[in-house]
């Protein structure tokens, strides 16, 4: 993983910078939104985004669930039991179905059908969320595209969880404390009467680190980076594989992308040569 | 204007009760003892600024610190007092030093009684107090 | 003037005393509220608004409806509205205090209220709302107060008081307006993403709006010596009845959209609304109990005999009132949350507390109707001994 790692630090440093201006990133990053398959990319320099591998997660029943652990456990998100009303949540998952409801999919694969698919926050690139806060409590960056949150002016009218079409966004209804056993020192809780949500490990792209999500796949099941940088990991499998998203339609423009193909099936349009070097072996 | 008489003595009744604590203090009450803080164990003995400007400020370039790492993503702070650069967080670079919230920053808080809402978020140190 | 709210007789200070008792115990909620958080409510992580913002749309309706009795009455020079103007801006002062009320008591940090103000931002509808509603108190309180000094001293109003009362009269337009963008321009709720939803919002407001000032009206008019006349309540009838029908058309052309196109993502909230969705209706008995009341109301509204026979005249303007308080309130809102952005069916139903709060809110804003028509009538010298 000493590539991914490479490019890691790169985006880190990047971020870092883009932070103060994005004149500085362009001049750096070398990125061009206009060679994108990025629809209408409306931000120069970093764009980031996530692409999560469904066939990769259908095979390790438990990863998703070590990817929410993850997440709550760096963020001190409060785990409130049995208890759908005072829940928080910045990563979760849904059925397949359910995630892309609005798609309609029926008589699907096997591997894809009732899965659970990992839910977090877009961060969209024309986010409603933003536009809608009547104190400007969250907000996307333009160095980097992270819909942020200030849980410090954040005055808790909800307006923002009204205006999400992904459900991405929690109120604490009470106190988070409540619901949290350990505290990691590190990073704040949030107090009772703010919304939270995923904010793609802010904190932990300046130390130079991966999302804590990511941390957790060691086999590129989630891949994250720059989508403005046509060398990036994401741009390469969203080349090559076929890549969904959520609520597509609204125009939101949702940053994080959903692989559902088989790579077999792409064989079939291969030259034949290949399809009869792989035809052989795995087909289980 | 009617009832003058009435209204002018009613003011200034309530301008004697709504002051009567500073009155009564300052004549009969005992100041209490200046707090002492405490201060790092950890052999540090420069803060990121020169110590008065911080017993003066440290409220402004927290929130400073705040916006800077919140809003505009920048974390790192060059000190003027000696041209160090720090990273700019409560629990990790002040309470690195000032390690113990009961004996630093609620010492005095408590005696000036007031509740900022730093740590109805931010988590002090484990096995502070 | 206020100090003419601060005398009155044995029933009028037990009814005082009646109102304040509600908003103690609604404060001693909120206070809880306060310390405990929002978890009081009913309201839950998919269902974020609820009864409170729900009250909220209404009562902007209420307050906005002053405008049927200013318009009238100022650019048309419709006298028979004369004594009752002070009367809509007083419902409409009490209204918008409500409004901001439902608002600050629906918010995770009041504590932090100011930061509207501290960092305004021009692209949320809810910094317009705040201005659109703030500046409509303070236009309906500069103008009651102008018209109704110089009535006490039996002169003119002043000249320059005019541009300000026609500016009320676009502005409560406005507030209404605003409030139906607050829901209407959110991609995320295909409920409220509907054109109509701001005529809808303005046809509703001037019935029920109206339809609550004939009630009060009537019943000034049995405490005191006020007299409305039978030409305003009866012209206000007669813009209940013409509001309402509007409102029930623009219902109509909502459902022919919605359940015609057939899209699932439209339809389901409407079922949700009528029949239940998924095993849960907890609303379908009250929009039924709103569509009957808007029948009813129409039948007695439309027919000249019932509208003018006073009973009856009552008897609809409480179901026009009701069925649109259902309809605009809980139906309006609640619906727009389920199915949530996931297609699922969220349960939501207020608590006690959040009942208890609401009611003392509502007990607020009729305290203060109480005190602002008790001024006008002792300013009038029309109170009973």
């Amino acid at each position: 993983m000493d590539g991914s790692r490479r490019e890691f630090l790169k985006l880190a440093g990047l971020t870092a910078i883009g932070a103060t201006g994005a004149s500085s990133v362009r001049a750096s990053g070398g990125a061009s939104s206009a060679t994108g398959g990025h629809a209408e990319a409306s931000s120069d320099g970093v764009r980031l985004a996530m692409v999560v591998d469904l066939r990769k997660f259908s095979r390790d029943g438990s990863l998703a669930e070590r990817c929410i652990e993850a997440c709550h456990r760096a963020h001190n998100v409060p785990d409130f039991g049995d208890d759908p009303k005072n829940e928080v949540k910045w990563i979760w998952t849904e059925d397949f179905e359910t995630a892309f409801h609005s798609q309609e999919f029926h008589f699907i694969r096997e591997d894809l059908k009732g899965k659970p698919t990992l839910l977090l926050c877009n961060h969209c690139d024309n986010p409603p969320c933003t536009r809608v806060c009547p104190t400007q409590a969250t907000w996307k960056r333009d160095a980097d595209g992270i819909v942020m949150m200030d849980w410090h002016r954040c005055i808790g009218c909800r307006y923002c969880v009204v205006a999400c079409p992904y459900g991405s966004r929690s109120f604490n209804w009470k106190n988070p404390r409540l619901g949290l056993e350990d505290i990691d020192i590190n990073f704040p809780t949030r107090m009772r009467g703010v919304v939270e949500k995923c904010t793609f490990c802010e904190e932990r792209l300046a130390r130079g680190q991966q999302p804590a999500c990511v941390e957790v796949c060691s086999n590129d099941e989630i891949v994250f980076g720059d989508l403005n940088d046509p060398g990036s990991k994401v741009r390469q499998l969203l080349a090559e594989r076929m890549a969904i998203r959520r609520k597509s339609g609204l125009g939101t423009q949702p940053e994080v992308y959903y692989v559902i193909d088989d790579p077999r099936t792409l064989q079939e349009f291969a030259p034949a040569a290949v399809v009869d070097g792989a035809e052989g072996g795995d087909h289980a | 204007m009617y009832d003058a008489g009435k209204i002018i003595v009613g003011l200034l009744v309530f301008v004697a009760l709504a002051t009567s604590p500073l009155w009564f203090n300052a004549l009969f009450g005992e100041s209490p003892a200046a707090p002492e803080l405490k201060l790092p164990t950890n052999g540090s003995t420069e803060c990121v600024e020169a110590r008065d400007f911080m017993v003066a400020n440290h409220m402004d370039l927290l929130n400073q610190w705040r916006d800077a790492v919140v809003r505009t993503g920048t974390r790192d702070y060059v000190s003027t007092l000696n041209n160090k650069t720090y990273d700019m967080s409560l629990s990790r670079t002040c309470m690195d030093c000032h390690s113990n919230k009961t004996e630093f920053c609620d010492a005095c808080h408590t005696y000036l009684a007031v509740s900022p809402y730093c740590w109805d978020c931010h988590v002090e140190p484990k096995g502070a107090d | 003037m206020l100090e003419k709210a601060l005398s009155g007789n044995r029933t009028y200070w037990t009814w005082i005393f009646f109102l304040l008792a509600i908003i103690g115990a609604g404060a001693a909620c909120w206070f809880w509220q306060l310390n405990v958080g929002l978890t009081i409510t009913g309201l839950s992580r998919d269902v974020v608004w609820g009864f409170y913002i729900a009250q909220f749309t209404f009562l902007v309706g209420v307050a906005a409806s002053a405008v049927m009795v200013v318009l009238p009455y100022y650019l048309h020079n419709y006298k028979a509205f004369g004594k009752m103007t002070i009367l809509g801006e007083f419902l409409a002062i009490a209204a918008v205090i409500m409004c901001m009320t439902f608002i600050f008591v629906d918010m995770g940090r009041p504590d932090r209220i100011l930061n509207v103000f501290l960092h305004p931002t021009p692209h949320s509808m809810m910094f317009w709302d705040t201005i659109a509603l703030g500046g409509y108190l303070v236009l309906n309180i500069l103008i009651s107060r102008v018209t109704l000094s110089s009535e006490r001293r039996g002169i003119a109003p002043p000249k320059w008081i005019r541009p300000i009362i026609i500016l009320s009269i676009p502005w409560a337009v406005s507030i209404h307006t605003v409030t139906a963008f607050l829901y209407a321009g959110l991609a995320a709720r295909p409920f409220w993403l509907t054109a109509i939803l701001a005529p809808r919002f303005l046809a509703s407001a001037f019935a029920a709006g109206p339809a609550l000032l004939i009630l009060l009206a009537l019943i000034v008019r049995r405490i005191s010596s006020f007299d409305p006349g039978r030409e305003a309540i009866n012209k206000l009838a007669e813009i209940v009845t013409y509001a309402m029908i509007l409102n029930v058309f623009f219902v109509a052309m909502e459902l022919f959209t919605a359940l015609y196109s057939d899209i699932p993502e439209h339809v389901h909230h409407f079922q949700f609304l009528f029949t239940g969705l998924e095993g849960n209706s907890t609303l379908a008995p009250w929009m039924w109990l709103s569509v009957l009341l808007a029948v009813v109301s129409l039948v007695i509204l439309i027919n000249p005999a019932t509208r003018r026979s006073e009973t009856t005249l009552i008897l609809g303007c409480i179901a026009v009132f009701f069925s649109l308080w259902i309809d605009k309130g809980l139906g309006m809102v609640i619906a727009g949350f389920v199915p949530n952005p996931l297609g699922q069916v969220v349960e939501y139903a207020p608590t006690l507390p959040e009942l208890t709060i609401s009611l003392a809110i509502y007990a607020g804003g009729v305290l203060i109707v109480t005190g602002l028509y008790k001024i006008a009538l002792e300013v009038r010298g029309q109170m009973k001994a």
